[in-house]
This record gives structure tokens, C-alpha cells and sequence, in this order.
């Protein structure tokens, strides 16, 4: 039976091994949730510039906005502050489909 | 995020020690708060209860909005005894999302071929915890019937203040195991946090049925947050 490699799951040590490996990261964490969201706060997306990432903030459905918001905080090296709420073309380029909302922070790992 | 934050950060998780990343949201600026540091904490008081109920979030203070992300020790369980009720716990506890370790000093039991993929000590429970001590972040199940090998992580599991005890063993059994603890100086009070006969009481009748049971148990304490002393009813650990 194959099982998970839990070591490879733990995104800060992940993202401290990127790091070490000389990769331009970024952290995203979510710190704000309202109603129903996925993920609780704390939890951390870590994602370097070439795009490939490592943990979740939501059950994948703003990962993807999170990753490019991310690519720009790397190159700019300035927090941002995201906001998700419901999926909704016209209010919300990506959303939650499960109603809630979060805010997710962004960092670059210096 | 300073690197040298993080490389701290995962330091103390890797100790199984409680740490807290403090941000400013508006500056962004960073710090680290170690367990042993908290008190001294000019945000000590919201820090302290973030680590009591385990939820990261965001506090209001005077400078404005500030996440604090707790980070605590993975919940981790330990049995003693690499017997066949232990061999069903292993991969359920994994699959809940525990850590698991087993510690047997008798070999024919705590043997690799048993115990695939699962961190396996084949030593006294002694010579284990004085690497690798328990913690309230541990669950304790003692489940070799035998007093040589089960009463002294016993002892320091309730010493320890570890979220779950529990000890296998009929009533019979658990009331000769009351009788030595007590023998041993530990407090009434203190013994009664062992839970004996182990596991939920939903009349699991093989291994596998008493490991749900155990992992059952062991869930309920680690939500009701039984880590900390005063969760349990006391003020103080025992």
C-alpha cells in the first residue's frame, strides 16, 4: 500500500529547503476566515518563481490565483494581502465554491 | 519572512515545542515567540490563548491588526507493546493524522516484519524517554499486561501530563496496577486520569476493534484539548 510521504506534506520545511536550495520563494498564509472555508487559519502555501507549489489555503480553488499573486510578491519583494470570497464571475475573478471567505497573506522569504 | 525565522520556526516544531509567529500586518514585521518566552511577551496574554485553543488568527492591538500563527507539536501517540492490537494501530493512526511510535524491549515482538513503515523502539521504555521524553502533545496507550515494561512509562505519562493514558488490562488487572502506583506516590487524582479498560467503551472484541477504540479515545482527548492541565479539571498537571 503506498502511503503519503509526510515528510514531504510539512510545507515550512519545504519551504526552508527550497530556500536552502537557493530558490526564490514565496509563503502564503491564510489569516482571516469567514463561514465556511476550507482551510483553517495558519494554513501555508509555499510557492517558488517558477510557479511550482507546495501545501493549500483552500481546497484548490484560489490556489492558482494565490501562485500568480505570489510569482509578483517574489519579484517585487512587497506583502500583499488577498481576499477570496464566494465564486462569483462578476464580483470575483476566482472564489470559494463552498460560500466562505478568506483573506490570505503573501510573503517573500528573504 | 526572515529565513532565519523560518530555519528557528521549524527548529523548535522539529524540539516538539510550541512556537508562535507574530505579524504585523500593516509593516509586516516578523517575530518569533518560543514557548519558554511567552510570558514575557508584550502580547502574552493573546498568544496564551491562542496556544489554548490551537487557532491561529488575527488579534487587534494598538499597533493595529496582528496574525499570530501557532504552531504546535504534532499530536503524537505512543504505545507500549509491539503486541497485535498495536500492529492494527500503527497504519489507523497514521491515517488519522497521528504520529505513531512503538516501544517493546521484548524482540520477537518488536520486530520490522511486524511493524513495517512504523517507528519501532526494541528497547526499555526507560532507555527510549531519555531521548525521546514524553510530552503533553503525546498519547500514552499501555498495552503489554506486563508491570516491568508498562509501569514506568505509565508513571511518566502521568507525570508528564500527556493528553491521553490509557492501560490495557481487565478490571481485575487495573485494580493490582491502582494498588502499585499508589505504592509508588502517585496521587488518587492523578491515577484516575489512566483510562482502564482502554478505548471507547463500544464492546471492541478483537485487535483491530480495540485499536478503533484506543484511536477513538486518543481523538476525543486531543480535541477536548487535554494537554492542558486546566482542560483536564486541574490546576496544576499532576
Amino acid at each position: 500500500m503506498a502511503e503519503p510521504n509526510v515528510q514531504n506534506l510539512d510545507v515550512l520545511t519545504t519551504a526552508e529547503r527550497w530556500a536552502g536550495e537557493g530558490r526564490a520563494i514565496a509563503l502564503a498564509t491564510v489569516v482571516e476566515t469567514w463561514g465556511s472555508a476550507p482551510r483553517p487559519t495558519g494554513s501555508h502555501l509555499v510557492i517558488d518563481a517558477d510557479g511550482n507549489f507546495e501545501g493549500s489555503v483552500s481546497g484548490g480553488c484560489v490556489e492558482g490565483a494565490v501562485v500568480s499573486e505570489a510569482l509578483d510578491v517574489i519579484d517585487a519583494g512587497v506583502a500583499k494581502m488577498l481576499e477570496f470570497g464566494v465564486a462569483d464571475e462578476t464580483a470575483w475573478r476566482v472564489g470559494l465554491s463552498c460560500g466562505g471567505r478568506i483573506r490570505v497573506y503573501v510573503e517573500k522569504v528573504n | 519572512m526572515d529565513r532565519a525565522l523560518l530555519e528557528a520556526l521549524n527548529g523548535e516544531r522539529a524540539q516538539r515545542r510550541a512556537a508562535v509567529v507574530v505579524t504585523k500586518i500593516a509593516s509586516g514585521t516578523q517575530r518569533l515567540v518560543r514557548e519558554a518566552e511567552i510570558t514575557a511577551d508584550p502580547l502574552s496574554e493573546a498568544i496564551e490563548k491562542t496556544i489554548r485553543s490551537g487557532k491561529s488568527g488575527i488579534v487587534e492591538t494598538d499597533d493595529g491588526e496582528v496574525f499570530l500563527n501557532v504552531h504546535l507539536p504534532p499530536a503524537r501517540i505512543v504505545a507500549i507493546g509491539a503486541v497485535h492490537i498495536s500492529q492494527a494501530l500503527a497504519p489507523m493512526a497514521k491515517i488519522a493524522g497521528f504520529d505513531i511510535e512503538i516501544i517493546d524491549p521484548r524482540t520477537a515482538f518488536a520486530s520490522a516484519e511486524r511493524f513495517p513503515n512504523v517507528a519501532l523502539h526494541a528497547t526499555w521504555p526507560e532507555d527510549v524517554l531519555k531521548e525521546r521524553p514524553f510530552d503533553p502533545y503525546t498519547a500514552v496507550c499501555v498495552i503489554t499486561h506486563d508491570p516491568k515494561i508498562d509501569d514506568f512509562p505509565l508513571i511518566a505519562a502521568l507525570k508528564t501530563g500527556c493528553f491521553y493514558v490509557g492501560a490495557l488490562g481487565s478490571r481485575k488487572t487495573h485494580a493490582k496496577r491502582v494498588e502499585r502506583l499508589t505504592e509508588a506516590g502517585l496521587s488518587p487524582a492523578a491515577i484516575a486520569r489512566i483510562e482502564a479498560p482502554i478505548g471507547a467503551d463500544i464492546g471492541a472484541a478483537n485487535p483491530g476493534e480495540i485499536a478503533v477504540a484506543i484511536l477513538a479515545s486518543v481523538i476525543e482527548a486531543f480535541r477536548k484539548r487535554k494537554m492542558f492541565a486546566e482542560r483536564r479539571g486541574e490546576t496544576e498537571a499532576a
